[in-house]
């Protein structure tokens, strides 16, 4: 079957002022597959996922070397529409953010800045993200309601349906689960595995069983740098390298 | 040595206690000292009637208006000045050296004595934009006075909306704008709010700004235009008390006078504060 490449960077370097958090990152993301990226506490994988939909821009004295491209045109090229750019690769963040709006604002916003106007079809999208994310029976009865009065799983599936509502075609994901529950966690990766069959879908996470069960293709990073990418199957049960080896059973630094 | 440092603590503990308290002694006793000598003078006739002879009886209705439509010209001019300055210096341009001129600006805007703001806005309001002593130029003088308040609210306002709201707003392909319009600004109002409520409640005692710019010591019309001088709260006060001939004889006036600011004082606080607590309840933060 021919490989279609949604997504990918070529040697990649990222700079926070003068200290590297990156070096040399290149990756390419299948179409409609699930990536995780993996690795201990602070070597760049929420910098590499925040390079991904230019969202490190809003830090001041950064600065990106190397290219990063979706469908094949430079996402940093000057020309590029940031604010497009960031509607097709959407997002979803540790903590749970909703807007202190009702349910059904929380949706329909990113409609409303995308320019739809047609009361009706933003009330059809509303219920088809919240369908999609798994929490509309949860919360049809209750779309006037402040979304700040769900529970945090209930919360994260909410952000997960709003960024699905202005149909992105790449989702970022920066651990969604971690401040989860076992039950809400696996709500999440039901609905991972769900969408991944319409959504190139891109997530950071530190459960390595998650990364398995998830994730067709696995990326170790360490220290900035990315140290092996391989199927996730492969990569778990015989990685080439034997730091990857240390890190996924654990005898780690 | 344990009861030892344990007596310290009882020690410190009473001195800033004590320390709180004095703010709330110190109020308590302003305002039984204000009511106990001013209620007698309120009446209906007195929040109703304009001043009677030479303003030794009658009441205070003109002032009550004057005051009221100061401070509605201050609120129209100092809230949107001073929430765009805030927007921009917390939103746009966070750094750089225009900015940190602009916040020493502000900053020195909000130590400038009140009686310079009075002169500033008699020479430039009233001469030379040729207002004269009007609620215009008043209102303006009390709302330049007011802005860095303002400014200070609502940067505190702004700052205290979490990131993660502006990101997630970003992140789904909002502009920077709409970030601002849609998001944060909803989620900062009740703080806005409040503070720029508190800001003109502080301008509405304000005697020295109007004293030269729209106050005037005795008109028995309401103003019908913005352009009109008027009578003011704080301005009667100082004049009964200090500028009369029967400085005595108004001493109730002078007190029942006093009452009626600082009710209106508090009676604006007062709805800042409930209107902060309703909205919160509703935006649950
Ligand atoms: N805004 C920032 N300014 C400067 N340095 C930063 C900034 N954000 C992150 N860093 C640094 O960049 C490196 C990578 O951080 P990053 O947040 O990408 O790590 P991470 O792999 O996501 O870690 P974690 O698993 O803890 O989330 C770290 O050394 C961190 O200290
Ligand atoms: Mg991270």
């Amino acid at each position: 079957m021919e490989r279609h490449i949604k997504m990918y960077t070529e040697n990649l370097d990222f700079f926070y002022g003068n200290s590297q958090a990156l070096h040399d990152i290149s990756i390419d993301f299948d179409e409609n597959r699930v990536t995780a990226l993996i690795g201990p506490s602070g070597c760049g994988k929420s910098t590499y996922l925040r390079c991904l939909n230019r969202m490190n821009d809003l830090i001041p004295n950064i600065k990106v070397k190397g290219r990063a491209m979706l469908d094949k045109k430079d996402i940093y090229d000057p020309s590029l529409d940031v604010v497009t750019l960031r509607r097709r690769v959407g997002m979803v963040f540790q903590k749970p953010n909703p807007f202190p709006k009702s349910i059904f604002e929380n949706i329909a916003y990113g409609l409303k800045v995308n320019g739809v106007k047609d009361k009706a079809e933003i009330t059809r999208i509303v219920e088809k993200s919240l369908k999609q994310a798994a929490i509309w029976d949860e919360v049809k009865d209750r779309l006037n309601e402040s979304a700040l009065g769900l529970s945090g799983g209930q919360q994260q599936r909410l952000c997960i349906a709003r960024a699905l509502a202005v149909a992105p075609e790449v989702l970022l994901m920066d651990e969604p689960a971690s401040a989860l529950d076992p039950i809400a966690t696996q709500k999440i990766e039901e609905l991972i595995a769900e969408l991944s069959s319409r959504l190139t879908i891109i997530i950071v996470t530190h459960n390595m069983q998650q990364a398995a069960r998830v994730s067709d293709r696995t990326a170790f990073f360490y220290l900035g740098k990315l140290i092996e990418l391989n199927d996730t199957d492969t990569l778990f049960t015989k990685p080439e390298l034997k730091q990857t080896e240390d890190y996924i059973t654990g005898r780690f630094g | 040595m344990i009861k030892k440092r344990l007596m310290f603590q009882k020690l410190s503990f009473s001195m800033i206690k004590a320390a709180a308290w004095i703010n709330g002694a110190a109020l308590a006793i302003m305002v039984y000292y204000i009511v106990s000598r001013g209620w007698r003078a309120i009446s209906w006739e007195f929040l109703t009637q304009v001043p009677r002879d030479s303003m030794t009886a009658g009441g205070i209705f003109p002032c009550i208006v004057g005051t009221l439509a100061l401070c509605s010209v201050t609120l129209f001019v100092a809230l949107p000045v001073g929430v765009a300055s805030a927007i921009y210096l917390n939103e746009y341009a966070t750094r750089g050296k225009l900015v940190r001129l602009i916040r020493l600006g502000i900053n020195n805007l909000a130590g400038v004595p009140s009686i310079v703001f009075g002169l500033f806005g008699l020479a430039f309001f009233c001469i030379v934009l040729k207002m004269g002593v009007s609620v215009a130029s008043g209102g303006l003088t009390l709302g330049i006075m007011t802005l860095p308040v303002i400014i200070g609210a609502t940067e505190e306002a702004l700052k205290a909306v979490p990131d993660t709201f502006r990101e997630a707003s970003l992140a789904m392909g909002a502009t920077k704008w709409q970030t601002i319009r849609k998001v944060v600004l909803p989620a900062a109002f009740p703080g806005i709010l409040t503070g720029s409520i508190l800001g003109i409640s502080r301008a509405a005692g304000e005697t020295a700004p109007i004293m030269y710019t729209g106050a005037v010591f005795f008109t028995p019309n309401l103003p019908s235009s913005l352009f009109d001088e008027v009578m003011a709260l704080p301005y009667h006060i100082y004049v009964l008390a200090t500028a009369g001939t029967q400085i005595e004889i108004t001493r109730p006036l002078q007190y029942g006078t006093a009452l009626v600011l600082i009710g209106l004082v508090f009676g604006m606080n007062l709805t800042a504060i409930i209107l902060r607590a309703k909205m919160r309840k509703k935006l649950r933060i």
